[in-house]
């Protein structure tokens, strides 16, 4: 398996909101899966072009809150600048994370949307290497 | 769930005896079919409450149970601050104060039957919702800190409403004790353009007619008469409730081992009520439920202005807005005399019984109005609290009819347009912007709601009064 190809996001299913997780050849790559994932829920990331950039840097005391901290960030700039992002790039050090999310502001003419989420939950969280060497980052999120 | 997980002590009351580190009970309160139905988190959820700081009595889950984050969906728990109780984020919930409001309309099915598609039309295109919509009124910094202290009394003072519609809400529409100042500058950026927004997944507004009526005497009490049209509104507290819980969620997690409690899974974080952190939660999400009240009061305004263009006879009164994921002070019988004690209901609805005294006075002598949403293709329901609801569970009930299939399941059994032409042809108008919404929403995707209210009527947690059946639905 090439470093790329292990690249990958998917829903698992909750009983009342939608889980979601990200396979990365490293810890970051699972974090941007990981956004991806969340991003699927609210719009088709096909009909989101990637016209602007945002940057968005969190810290916490572990990998797991960082994770929650980088999707509750990327909902908040999304909430408040009235825009959907439909691509990511993450870069780790240690327990400070740097990203950038790439977007354009709302347009309900052209964008498929799917439903809103309310924030990154801590149920099912969780970050780790997997036996292969590469990463998983999931939680549930709250729609 | 296996049945033999628990002590059956009632035809409706399934017990989790104390093990491990669980202070109290669990108790499910659902039918052999529902608690067999039942999602297994929901046993290991509720046990998890259990084990919690200074909780009394027992930890609830209502009919409706699933599987939530922290709490189940459906949870019931109450705390001793005495006692080292707390208080929990997750307890809540983001959608801090989400709830629900049915309002009169004086008018029967067929005076709308006449005018449906321009009603459905006008209220879609007057009430914002789905992602990322905006509403008409946006607030600077002082008049955010004025809603979040004043509520649903701030938006009626703002003329969205009259002062008669705060009588028939809970907390006569105004917490008391929200501290704004306790609620971070991004909460409320955040929800500068999202007041009278519906948001989307679950929430609704739904135009109804009464298809049943089940007690007649209390149904004359509260004002319903089959075969007229009442609204509700689903929704909540918006962005700011979503940060508020996304904020102190985080800061309870970190904090809870300085407070010397261990928590059986992060999810669970919480804080003593008596800590610095506990009592700014509670002043952030009491702000939190007063905007909750305003978003219901100005999305009431926006819909009363979309009927008196179509359908002028019509007048749109409040019956009742109750909120169903929230922490209130409230004062039970414990160990045979009163407690302040602080309840969290998340996915739960306060029932008061009769007599109650925050119960408005018209209604008083009944109860109060417990108001159930159901799917857009079923049936919504109106219950009304019970005296025994109070030693059964803190007087709470179910708040809908919960789901069966996760979002992830009814999107590959279900298709957006085909289930708005199903609905439509049974008479039901859709309006939405986003059929992987709708189809997340189908109707087969939740559990039977019928079931699930006489489950809570059997169990006496609260009694059927009405059944309501959809007619129009804008669904975010």
């Amino acid at each position: 398996m090439t470093a790329s190809s292990s690249n990958r996001w998917e829903h698992f299913p909750h009983g009342a909101d939608i889980g979601i997780r990200g396979y990365g050849a490293s810890k970051a790559a699972a974090f941007d899966q990981a956004a991806l994932a969340m991003l699927a829920i609210m719009v088709d990331p096909a009909t989101v072009a990637p016209a602007m950039e945002v940057a968005i840097c969190c810290e916490a005391p572990d990998d797991e809150l960082l994770l929650v901290d980088w999707l509750n960030a990327l909902l908040y700039e999304m909430a408040t600048r009235r825009v959907l992002f439909s691509a990511v790039q993450v870069e780790l050090a240690d327990h400070e994370l740097q990203g950038t999310a790439w977007g354009e502001a709302v347009a309900p003419q052209k964008h498929v949307f799917g439903v809103e989420v309310k924030g990154a939950t801590y149920t099912e969280l969780g970050v780790r290497q997997l036996p292969d060497g590469s990463w998983l980052a999931q939680c549930v999120v709250d729609v | 769930m296996d049945t033999s997980l628990f002590t059956r002590t009632g035809d409706l009351r399934w017990e989790i005896p104390p093990h491990g580190k669980m202070r109290v009970p669990a108790i499910i309160y659902a039918d052999e079919a529902l608690i067999q139905a039942m999602d297994e988190k929901v046993y290991e959820q509720i046990t998890n409450v259990a084990t919690l700081p200074g909780i009394v009595e027992a930890a609830y889950a209502m009919p409706d149970a699933h599987w939530g984050y922290g709490f189940p969906i459906g949870g019931v728990a109450a705390f001793d601050p005495a006692a080292g109780g707390v208080v929990s984020a997750g307890g809540v919930g983001f959608d801090i104060s989400c709830g629900v409001r049915t309002l009169h309309t004086g008018i029967r099915r067929e005076d709308v039957e006449a005018v449906k598609p321009a009603l459905a039309e006008l209220l879609f295109a007057r009430i914002p919702s789905g992602v990322g919509s905006t509403g008409l009124i946006h607030l600077n910094d002082r008049q955010l800190d004025e809603m979040l202290a004043g509520g649903a009394a701030w938006a009626v003072s703002r003329g969205y409403g009259t002062a008669a519609d705060l009588e028939r809400i809970e907390e006569h529409g105004c917490m008391a004790d929200a501290r704004p100042e306790a609620v971070s500058a991004k909460a409320k950026h955040r929800q500068r353009q999202e007041m009278g927004t519906l948001g989307s997944g679950n929430h609704y507004l739904e135009v109804q007619h009464i298809t049943r009526i089940f007690d007649p005497a209390t149904a004359a009490v509260f004002g319903l008469r089959e075969g007229e049209v009442v609204v509700s509104i689903h929704c909540g507290s918006r962005g700011l409730g979503h940060q508020i819980g996304t904020e102190f969620l985080k800061k309870m997690a970190i904090s809870a081992s300085q407070h010397g409690i261990d928590l059986p899974d992060r999810e669970l974080a919480c804080a003593p009520i008596e800590s610095p952190v506990g009592q700014s939660y509670l002043g952030a999400m009491r702000a939190g439920i007063n905007c909750a009240l305003a978003n219901r009061q100005i999305i009431t305004h926006l819909a009363r202005q979309a009927f008196a263009e179509v359908l002028p006879q019509a007048r749109l009164t409040l019956l009742y807005d109750v909120s169903h994921n929230t922490c209130k002070v409230e004062t039970h019988q414990s160990d045979g005399q009163p407690r302040r004690l602080f309840v969290h209901r998340k996915g739960a609805t306060r029932a008061f019984g009769p007599g109650h005294p925050a119960v408005p006075q018209p209604l008083r002598a009944v109860g109060q109005p417990v108001l159930i949403g159901g799917t857009m293709g079923t049936a919504s329901y109106i219950l009304v609290g019970t005296e025994a609801g109070e030693r059964l569970s803190f007087s709470s009930a179910c708040h809908g009819a919960g789901r069966a299939l996760s979002r992830h399941q009814a999107t590959r059994q279900w298709q957006g347009r085909a289930v708005i032409a199903e609905l439509a042809a049974q008479g039901i108008l859709i309006r939405s912007v986003s059929l992987r919404g709708i189809a997340e929403e189908a109707p087969g995707a939740y559990k039977d709601v019928t079931a699930v209210v006489d489950a809570a009527h059997h169990a006496g947690l609260a009694h059927k009064v009405a059944r309501l059946e959809p007619v129009i639905c804008i669904k975010g």
